[in-house]
């Protein structure tokens, strides 16, 4: 029974990351794919959770905390490149 | 109090799924980037919390082993989820991104104009 409804989660998610692809692939302006990939990293935090349910183990409970930074990082790198053109700035000389 | 621990966990599994489902379903169809960043930050927080809140009941309650990084990891993405939505739809107003046509106000026009007087004055 729950195993049922965890696959039937698994698919949902499938779903999801289908349409955020779309919006990656087409979105209009560079914030938009920056965000769709923002939400794809949200979902595979998600579903890491149910297959390390799914399969009975726990050693992927790691994997949750190091791809929440990762997808952090990511999106504050992205904002400060579509914000200022460079992502570390140099010292100035003033 | 086995079935007790799969209903909680179901429940709280279940929320977080229709959570996402729907956060995906407004990035598509949502006309702007403001109100795609606005879904994609509240609903799918929420949404990746509550799973991992299921997630965590199931090792605890069934399996007996008290898993603090799960707990770690919501805290985290209870506290970086909104942030990075905050910086990102800043970042693309300041880059220049219009909103949607039906928008009456914006509050933060005046603001930039004022901001970018006063940087060239003391440049």
């Amino acid at each position: 029974m729950i195993e049922k409804i965890l696959l039937i989660s698994l698919v949902l998610f499938m779903i999801a990351i289908a349409l955020l692809l779309y919006r990656v692939i087409v979105g209009p302006s560079m914030p938009d794919r920056a965000i769709g990939l923002d939400t794809i990293g949200v979902n595979l935090i998600s579903s890491i959770a149910i297959v390390s349910i799914l399969l009975k183990t726990k050693a992927f409970l790691e994997a949750i905390l190091i791809l929440g930074i990762l997808a952090f990082i990511g999106t504050i790198a992205f904002s400060k490149y579509i914000e200022r053109g460079v992502i570390v700035e140099r010292k100035s000389n003033r | 109090m086995t079935v007790l621990a799969n209903t909680l966990v179901v429940l709280f599994i279940s929320v977080g799924v229709i959570f996402i489902a729907v956060a995906a379903v407004g990035l598509f169809r949502l006309p702007d980037l403001y109100t795609r960043a606005h879904a994609a930050s509240k609903s799918a927080t929420l949404g990746v919390m509550s799973v991992l809140i299921g997630v965590f009941f199931h090792f605890w309650l069934i399996e007996n082993h008290f898993n603090p990084r799960i707990l770690l990891g919501i805290l985290f993405i209870f506290m970086t989820g909104p942030v990075g939505g905050h910086i990102m739809s800043r970042s693309s107003y300041i880059a220049g991104v219009k909103p949607w046509s039906g928008t009456i106000r914006d509050d933060l026009k005046p603001e930039i104009e004022r901001m970018k007087k006063e940087q060239n004055i003391q440049d």
